[in-house]
């Protein structure tokens, strides 16, 4: 089985600082990381691997030359190939542009050894948008399946899947054809603690770096800054929450005090 | 069995990294494994690099190492509660090449130095503790790592493990380390606009200074405080032995608040921001706590080797410089196919036929006779400052009279004897 996992180099949110005067991220400010979410994204097909007995993890991404630092981290949680799209043209794409970039590369990948399995992170941290999983979905023409926690059942076999997704109220069991892309969130597995021989791999790993010409045919006009119609309307910090009232004590003492100020302030409740 | 390399070296701070640059440049097999996130996450040092090792390991350094400042000046403050005595030496010749020192920013140097060494052909592991060497026959053979199958095997294991090293008292080089040996240092580093830096310290451009402040820094114990000019920020810190620190029952990161709030340092700091809160041990037994250095198939280098010369606050220059010495003991080592004490022993005669040793040396009863000897601290530094205080006010007093007065002063606190004698010993220890 070929499953191939999405990642993105972010700024580390965590850390880091929002220009005041134009509301935009500081990414100077703060180290560049692997997307938390796309680490567990990785470590599930190291999972998936480990159980099917056999198969085979490639990491894509896209950006700047520096981002095969992110592709070494995949590495270390035990990926065996990874590719960087990487050149000037793909400069500026919103996620529209960077799915079709990233579904052109996916192509190339599978003209070699055909994929069975996409995984991407739920969201990006730097952007929260969730986009271009499904947008590479699309591209594709295979299922997308997103917010998935669990993954229960590979049939090889019959190529099907059974997964876990989260809804807000719940969750959902689904069963998918292969090859089909997933979006994961955090709780799907617990990053682990690579043996030393990843670590060694990592660190004389070389990514495979593509660039457009790499690609084959290509749309120039949907690639980067071109190929991205979104516009950035209005960017702001949301202002800090202020007052409030903290309560202290037992947890029983609390809870009375919580009622005593509910009832007292039924405007709280929203009751008329 | 794994992998076999030529040199594994653990940490990746000035000597592990100098070690392991100079192995990898000559061709040597090398792995280098750090325990942080990345070289220099878990580091603390004031933030002095020397010039003169950096440069015998990478020429010209620093047209290209991310450097703050060249340090241009360098001033010395002893410190009462209200008052300072200071002295200190400007020179515009430290501000251009070949220069003498500089401020650092640890993460961001180590980074860029490792990088160098990687470039070189070293083989970087980050987030990787080495829990303890494996020995054969009495003889080292490799490391085993806190990872799944994490061992792994090598000729000789540099260990550049730093202040407290776990792995040199595991084989027995050295006893665990006693409280008047080690300094505990807390740290700030405090953002201010490059301008406000320049001003407050009568700077220009990209001119560095630094301040050494003994006596009330420290509340009189044996120690001392530091503040050094970054591009953007200021160092500002403070360490004393963990011994007067137990003793006068402090804590850390009470010194370094007090000492921020003192009336002769707040205003170099007011309006600043904190950005980054650190501390560490400081290794300052001097020459007599250096434990075995070289054994079968190991060297110990740098803090690991409590390698710090606290009188001059250098120790990242000792630092790299051992680890060139320990490399060049390797790859000789490696030309003779011999990796016995006795053939790695050429590190432990170049090290203490080197300056590093002869500095330690010549300071090895200074750190015991002022701990041993609070006055020093206690009395002289305010003392000294009376003393000023006295000589320049003017205040109708003849300046002979008043220079009765201040002898007088410091004679009738020790007595004239005492204070000879105390002069005697402070002069013997750092002849």
């Amino acid at each position: 089985m070929h499953i191939v996992v999405c990642v993105k180099q972010v700024p580390d949110t965590k850390i880091i600082k929002i220009n005041p005067k134009t509301n935009t991220l500081d990414r100077r400010s703060a180290p560049a990381i692997l997307n938390p979410y796309d680490a567990h994204a990785v470590q599930e097909a190291v999972r998936l691997k480990s159980i099917l007995g056999r198969g085979k993890i490639s990491v894509l991404s896209m950006g700047p030359p520096q981002a095969t630092e992110v592709i070494k981290k995949c590495i270390e949680i035990g990926a065996d190939e990874g590719y960087l799209i990487s050149d000037r043209a793909f400069a500026g794409a919103d996620t529209l542009a960077t799915s079709y970039a990233l579904s052109k590369a996916l192509e190339k990948i599978a003209s070699v050894d055909p994929i069975d399995l996409v995984i991407c992170g739920k969201h990006a941290i730097d952007g929260d948008t969730g986009q271009v999983g499904p947008g590479i979905a699309r591209r594709l023409d295979i299922p997308p399946v997103t917010n998935v926690i669990e993954v229960s059942e590979v049939n090889s076999n019959d190529r099907t899947i059974v997964i876990k997704r989260k809804l807000s109220n719940g969750y959902e069991l689904v069963q998918a054809n292969m090859p089909c892309l997933l979006t994961v969130e955090k709780e799907i597995n617990k990053i682990e603690y690579s043996p030393l021989s990843n670590m060694l791999k990592a660190a004389r790993y070389k990514s495979h770096i593509w660039s457009v010409s790499d690609l084959g045919e290509v749309n120039i006009t949907q690639l980067g800054l071109k190929g991205s119609p979104t516009v950035v309307g209005k960017m702001f910090t949301p202002p800090k929450l202020e007052g409030g009232k903290m309560l202290d004590g037992t947890s029983d003492e609390q809870v009375s005090q919580l009622m005593e100020v509910l009832l007292e302030q039924k405007e709280l409740l929203n009751v008329k | 069995m794994s992998e076999k390399f030529d040199v594994i070296v653990v940490g990746a701070g000035p000597a592990g990294t100098a070690c392991a640059y100079t192995c990898a440049k000559n061709g040597l097999k090398v792995l280098q494994i750090e325990r942080g996130e990345y070289p220099g996450s878990k580091n603390v040092m004031g933030g002095v690099l020397y010039r003169k090792q950096t440069e015998e390991i990478i020429p010209e350094f620093w047209k290209e190492a991310p450097l703050e400042r060249p340090i241009i000046e360098q001033r010395f403050w002893m410190m009462d509660k209200e008052s300072t005595v200071s002295f200190g030496y400007k020179g515009l010749e430290w501000g251009v090449e070949p220069y003498n020192n500089f401020t650092v920013l640890r993460a961001h140097f180590d980074q860029w130095f490792a990088k160098k060494g990687v470039e070189e052909g070293v083989l970087l592991i980050n987030e990787t503790v080495v829990t303890e060497c494996i020995v054969e026959d009495g003889k080292v053979i490799g490391v085993r790592t806190d990872r799944p199958d994490g061992e792994i095997f090598a000729d000789v294991v540099v260990l550049a493990d730093g202040v407290n090293s776990l792995l040199a008292k595991q084989l027995g080089f050295h006893n665990e380390l006693k409280p008047d040996q080690v300094a505990l240092t807390a740290m700030e580093v405090i953002n201010l606009p490059k301008d406000k830096i320049n001003d407050r310290f009568n700077l220009q451009e990209n001119q560095g200074c630094t301040i050494e402040i003994f006596g009330d820094s420290t509340k009189g114990n044996l120690g001392t405080a530091f503040i050094y000019t970054n591009k953007e920020s200021i160092n500002i810190g403070v360490g004393t032995t963990l011994s007067s620190m137990i003793k006068a029952k402090m804590k850390p990161y009470e010194l370094l608040d007090y000492l921020k709030n003192h009336p002769m340092v707040a205003p170099l700091l007011a309006g600043g921001e904190s950005t980054e809160y650190l501390a560490h041990l400081i290794p300052e037994g001097g020459f007599r706590a250096v434990p075995k250095v070289a054994g079968n198939g190991v060297v110990v280098i740098g803090d690991a080797a409590q390698l710090v010369n606290a009188i001059h606050r250098e120790g990242s220059n000792m630092a790299m410089a051992s680890g060139k010495m320990a490399a060049e003991a390797v790859i000789h080592a490696k030309e003779r196919n011999d990796y016995s004490e006795t053939s790695l022993n050429s590190y432990r005669e170049a090290l203490y036929a080197s300056s590093i040793m002869k500095d330690l040396e010549k300071y090895k009863d200074a750190a015991h006779l002022f701990e041993s000897s609070p006055q020093y601290f206690k009395e002289y530094v305010p003392m000294m400052n009376q003393a000023m205080s006295k000589f320049f006010t003017v205040d109708g007093t003849p300046k002979k009279e008043k220079q009765k007065q201040i002898i007088k002063g410091f004679t009738s606190e020790r007595g004239t004897f005492g204070v000879m004698k105390d002069l005697y010993r402070a002069w013997k220890a750092v002849k």
